[in-house]
């Protein structure tokens, strides 16, 4: 579970990225965060995430604050949380099963776990088949698919993608919303910052919309904008 | 599980993993890591030969040093009764180790000898010897000789007082202290060189792999898990760079040593390979110090993610 209470978030340059902030968001839930460039999504994301810290409020990730977590415990948040990109952040120089293996070597994980998991995984978002192919040699969706597996191969209770969508055509689009959706159906949590209205729209999730670094509504079931505006 | 155990076994599994990575940076900026080899290579060989300097210097000094003796002679006229009686008198002034007594015949002897006069000599002067009584003193510190000496010649029937080497040693003290202080700013200033051009170097390769490490820190490395492929590095740059130094040390060190027995057979060198071994071990632990100091400098400022 996620609880934000008050948050602010002012830069060091000045900018008010987030003000008064307060969102929970309860386990295995699917949420969309939508609003205008600069309406304080990625701060979000990145305050879930520790990148950031808040300026101001609490933050609670599983019943821990993020405040005064010490730095030495980050990596043990951050293994609880997938992180996916728009620009998919795949190493270029190695293999798709070597992309998601390394998540695994990351954190410590034995020979014989990541041999068993990695293709268990890219199985699951539908590369099983293209385990030893490198990304330059895939689509923008298989690499974001791949991305996914990498996310998800660590078993986090949350996954949180910052506009995973857009570098990819509507049809593509479609697909790694489904893999998402296939991956909330098995509890786990799904964040997606998103900037895709008709999927947004047709997927009828949770939906947070920011605006200039204020919650304007919170709607489950809910679509990118109101009607009437 | 402690968090040690934990962290060893990590290490251990991961060992395989972050030796691949130092291998393939190493290969990858073959160029600079050679730069890097040989600035510390040659930071450590002025060290070792400052090391060097100051420890023969120290040697020779130690030498000449414990030779130093006071010769005591006494007044013409000084019965030689009372010349015995003021050896026991000397002996009990502080810092003295050890006294003997040359009776004024046996130093005419002596003389004679070293003059290399025979039986002639010594019956044409036999009855008119010139010589006083003598008390030969060794003092046990060196560095007290001046009081010692003072206080030997306000003795009753002490005519002078004479002691050699010290000035040589004064001399040689204030050089070793100059080499010091020479070699100390040479070595600090090369040392910061080595330093730099390892953290040069690593962060060329930290450059060239940001994006793993972003990604590393997004799937939750440790900072240590990131830190040790590139403190490796640093620490294998600089255990490379303090190797050549040795090598090149010993071999030209054994060389000069060789040459200067040759010529000069009584001066004191340091060729023990105890202390040689110790210096090498030292210039080693400073080699891979220098590299983890500069690798480290290197890896802090992309950790912050």
């Amino acid at each position: 579970m996620i609880s934000f209470f008050n948050v602010s978030k002012v830069y060091p340059n000045g900018v008010k990225a987030l003000q008064g902030v307060s969102l929970q968001i309860e386990k295995g839930e699917f949420v969309f965060i939508v609003g205008p460039s600069g309406a304080g999504k990625s701060t979000l994301i990145k305050l879930i995430f520790r990148e950031e810290l808040p300026t101001k409020g609490q933050i609670y990730i599983s019943g821990r604050s993020i405040l005064r977590m010490k730095r030495r415990d980050v990596p043990h948040l951050r293994r609880q949380i997938g992180m996916v990109f728009q620009d998919f952040r795949l190493l270029p120089d190695r293999t798709i099963y070597e992309n998601v293996a390394f998540a695994m070597q990351v954190v410590g994980a034995r020979r014989s776990e990541i041999k068993k998991r990695v293709p268990e995984v890219l199985k699951m978002v539908g590369l099983g088949k293209r385990m030893d192919n490198y990304p330059p040699q895939l689509s923008g969706g298989e690499q974001q698919r791949t991305a996914i597996a990498r996310a998800l191969v660590n078993k986090p209770s949350t996954i949180i993608a910052d506009e995973p969508t857009g570098n990819l055509d509507i049809d593509t689009s479609w697909e790694i919303m489904e893999c998402f959706q296939e991956i909330n159906d098995q509890g786990t949590t799904i964040i997606i910052a998103t900037h895709a209205k008709e999927i947004v729209d047709s997927m009828r999730q949770r939906v947070i919309a920011l605006e200039s670094g204020k919650i304007v509504r919170d709607e489950h079931r809910g679509v990118y904008a109101n009607a009437i505006t | 599980m402690s968090t040690g155990v934990y962290m060893q076994m990590l290490l251990l599994r991961q060992a395989f993993y972050i030796f691949q990575e130092v291998g393939r940076s190493l290969k990858r900026n073959s160029l600079l890591n050679f730069a890097a080899v040989g600035t510390t290579a040659i930071s450590l060989f002025v060290l070792g030969v400052g090391m060097l300097l100051v420890i023969n210097t120290n040697e020779i000094a130690k030498t000449i040093e414990s030779d130093i003796e006071i010769m005591v002679y006494m007044k013409q006229n000084l019965a030689e009764e009372d010349a015995l009686a003021l050896e026991p008198v000397i002996g009990r002034i502080s810092g003295v180790k050890e006294t003997t007594f040359i009776p004024r015949d046996e130093a005419l002897k002596s003389l004679v000898k070293q003059l290399g006069g025979g039986d002639e000599l010594d019956e044409n002067v036999g009855e008119q010897n010139p010589l006083p009584d003598a008390i030969k003193v060794k003092i046990s510190d060196p560095h007290e000789v001046n009081t010692i000496a003072a206080e030997i010649e306000d003795l009753p029937g002490v005519e002078s007082v004479r002691y050699g080497g010290q000035d040589f040693v004064k001399k040689l003290f204030s050089l070793t202290n100059w080499v010091r202080i020479v070699g100390l700013l040479l070595i600090t200033l090369l040392g910061l060189c080595g330093i730099f051009l390892i953290a040069t170097t690593t962060r060329l390769t930290i450059f060239a792999r940001r994006r793993e490490i972003n990604i590393m820190k997004y799937v939750g490395a440790t900072d240590w898990f990131v830190r040790w492929p590139f403190l490796l590095e640093g620490i294998i740059l600089g255990f490379f760079g303090a190797l050549l130094a040795v090598v090149v040390l010993y071999f030209s060190y054994g060389a000069l040593i060789a040459k200067i027995q040759e010529t000069i057979t009584f001066l004191p060198l340091v060729s023990s390979t105890e202390v040689l071994l110790r210096i090498f071990e030292g210039l080693l632990v400073v080699g891979i110090v220098m590299g983890a100091v500069g690798s480290t400098i290197s890896v802090r400022r992309y950790l912050r993610v």
